[in-house]
């Protein structure tokens, strides 16, 4: 690797225990299973899948609030054990998906942007509340707003707290999970903007995960897609959009609703039922809801398969 | 004209007051559209331009304290500004099928999907168990929920978000209904289970020739299943028109500013500007005068301040609400999709 990686999950898994009730035990429910991903510094990093599909979970394996059952966390290139996660939050920061929820509604926004540098013991009063204004600067809110809460402030401008508290500590790399999907378009709009202008002025790391793939090749370098806890496919945002390989990514890309009022809403031929993660297919994980399986796919789980740093993970390539 | 396209639903210059301290909200301000059997209207616009309340409006599930006025509001013909509750929650559950956003909480946890399939039917239909029953195995079947009768047993939380709102369009149509009104029926799905529904919902909307009310932010799902479209903004329709007209050629600021902020693959370069729409919407609380986008707006002159909002209509009717010609807006600007 010519690139140094900001942050590299090295063969991750993350395996709960769920119970089944009282007699029967428990059930193992893989949601992260051997992922390696590696996130360049400076680059964006899309993340995709559907719900429920572990990238959540991956994303807090990152951030160091859920211990990864085996595998490994790197931080540019040393290993997580041993950081404590104070250690951890100076470096990576998470913006969430719903500003709504994710701010204490019982605090000022200073108070709110501050919190880190007080947790963190960095400078004193005086620094604090020149550096929250440098911050609601950078994020284009007025400074007006430092004294309010949150409940006197639009869905916009929330995130844009969201997005100051996570800078105020300078972090390398920001995950920002679905950091749009409770927004409407034009402040959608808004934010993305405002994510790719602090990222050129800061020289930030993304980890941008979402479910929009709209979203995701805006923003994206490069983009992983996941499903049941495995990254199924990796490339270039450019190569995988043109030329998605793996039949969940051509599905995923079919139900993308561009404003095309000559198209119609499109079949993705997925069926309706998502697999049980507690009892996944045997084999390659998708090949019941796959529209061009074989039959080895139900018997063979199919090995990554790397071509000019496009990896697609499905017996249709790995011949 | 009215007549020969078997119009279901008509409404004309709804208006909905509702009092607050600070005086009297207008959130709905003049609303006139009508939609016909096997037609999709769509009804766009951001958080707070008043498009739930409208469907709230029509379906007589307003809060206590508003105030709904309207010159007509017929459905099937009858006039039922008048209608009270009793008669309103006949036609709701029969006639007006209704599908929400969150299929977790419309739906009851403590009851079995079957017990609540039923119930509508049984209710409403003068019938006995065993055709309610027959009625909602077929209809779970017809949203493509395999397996329909052991389903019939299960409890809303052994499904998942895609297999509940199926279920929560089946009970929609559980008494056949001649209109549907769908808010924001995926926006807490993913996009592959959204736009499964959606294409469920366009079979079922032929397969039983009802009318259709979609309410959604997503301009995306309207180009795609609309037949009229009605861009709401601070209480007013301020575009409308048919599907292809408004996206071929957005006429109002606003409309061709929504459309400029959506990334669009192949369309948009990563990593480019995306378009905004500068500003917030306005409050809507005592008296109102003018255009109300024009503290967003790039075109706004002095002018805008009185203007009387009345629609300019074209011949394909496609009509808008601004003082700019068709031609006056930039190319750069509209059409750009």
């Amino acid at each position: 690797m010519k690139q140094e990686n900001a942050l590299e999950a090295v063969n991750v898994s993350c395996v709960f225990r769920i119970n089944q009730g009282l007699l029967k035990g428990s059930k193992p429910l893989v949601a992260v299973n051997g992922v390696s991903l590696q996130i360049q510094k400076g680059k964006v990093v899309g993340l995709v899948g559907e719900s429920g599909c572990g990238k959540s979970t991956l994303a807090n394996i990152l951030l160091g609030l859920q211990r990864p059952t085996s595998g490994d966390v790197l931080y540019s290139g040393k290993t997580a054990t041993g950081f404590s996660n104070r250690h951890i939050a100076r470096r990576i920061q998470p913006i969430f998906q719903d500003p709504y929820s994710s701010l204490n509604v019982t605090k000022t926004v200073k108070s709110i942007i501050s919190l880190p540098l007080r947790i963190h013991k960095i400078g004193d009063a005086a620094s604090w509340d020149s550096k929250v204004n440098e911050m609601l600067d950078l994020v284009g809110l007025p400074k007006r707003v430092a004294e309010s809460y949150p409940s006197q402030l639009s869905g916009g401008q929330r995130q844009r707290v969201a997005i100051a508290r996570a800078l105020i500590m300078r972090p390398e790399v920001v995950i920002c999970d679905e950091p749009t999907s409770a927004l409407d378009v034009s402040v959608q709009s808004q934010i993305l903007n405002l994510l790719q202008d602090l990222r050129l002025e800061l020289g930030l790391t993304y980890l941008m995960i979402s479910h929009n793939l709209a979203v995701v090749e805006h923003m994206a370098d490069r983009v992983a897609v996941m499903y049941l806890g495995r990254i199924v496919e990796e490339a270039e945002s450019a190569v995988l959009f043109k030329e998605p390989k793996h039949p969940y990514t051509r599905a995923l890309l079919s139900s993308v609703l561009t404003p095309d009022p000559r198209l119609g809403v499109p079949d993705t031929q997925l069926g309706t039922i998502f697999p049980n993660p507690i009892d996944p297919p045997t084999g390659c994980s998708f090949h019941p809801r796959c529209a061009s399986r074989i039959d080895i796919c139900s018997q063979k789980m199919p090995a990554p398969h790397l071509e000019k740093q496009h990896m697609a993970e499905c017996h249709l390539f790995s011949k | 004209m009215s007549e020969k396209k078997d119009v279901v639903l008509e409404v004309d210059n709804l208006r909905i007051d509702i009092p607050v301290s600070a005086g009297l909200l207008h959130p709905v301000r003049g609303i006139s559209f009508d939609v016909s059997r096997g037609e999709t209207l769509c009804i766009v616009g951001e958080s707070g331009c008043g498009k739930s309340l409208t469907s709230l409006a029509i379906m007589g599930l307003l809060p206590k304290n508003a105030d709904r006025q309207a010159d007509r509001l017929n459905f099937l013909g009858k006039d039922i500004r008048d209608f009270d509750e009793r008669q309103m929650a006949k036609l709701r559950g029969v006639k007006m099928g209704m599908i929400f956003q969150e299929p977790m909480t419309s739906l009851n946890p403590s009851y079995t999907i079957g017990n609540q399939l039923e119930e509508v039917y049984l209710r409403h239909m003068s019938s006995n168990r065993l055709e309610a029953r027959e009625r909602a195995i077929f209809l779970l079947d017809k949203v493509g929920i395999s397996s329909a009768g052991s389903r019939l047993g299960q409890y809303p939380h052994q499904l998942s978000g895609g297999l509940r709102q199926r279920v929560m369009i089946a009970m929609a149509l559980m008494c056949g209904p001649d209109l549907i009104i769908a808010d924001e029926p995926t926006t807490a799905l993913d996009v592959t289970i959204q736009a499964q529904i959606l294409h469920l919902l366009a079979e079922l909307q032929s397969d039983f020739d009802m009318a259709m009310v979609l309410i959604t932010h997503d301009l995306g799902i309207v180009a795609r299943v609309a037949d009229k479209v009605q861009v709401m903004y601070a209480g007013r329709t301020v575009e409308e028109g048919n599907c292809e007209a408004v996206f071929d050629k957005p006429l109002h600021p606003y409309t061709s500013g929504l459309l400029r902020c959506i990334p669009v693959p192949g369309k948009t370069q990563p990593g480019e500007k995306l378009g905004t729409v500068p500003g917030v919407v306005p409050n809507l609380v005592g008296d109102l005068n003018g255009c109300m986008f024009r503290n967003r707006c790039e075109f706004a002159t002095d002018e805008c301040k009185e203007l009387a909002e009345t629609p300019t209509v074209l011949e394909n009717g496609h009509a808008y609400t601004c003082r700019l010609k068709p031609d006056e807006m930039e190319p750069s600007t509209g059409g750009r999709l």
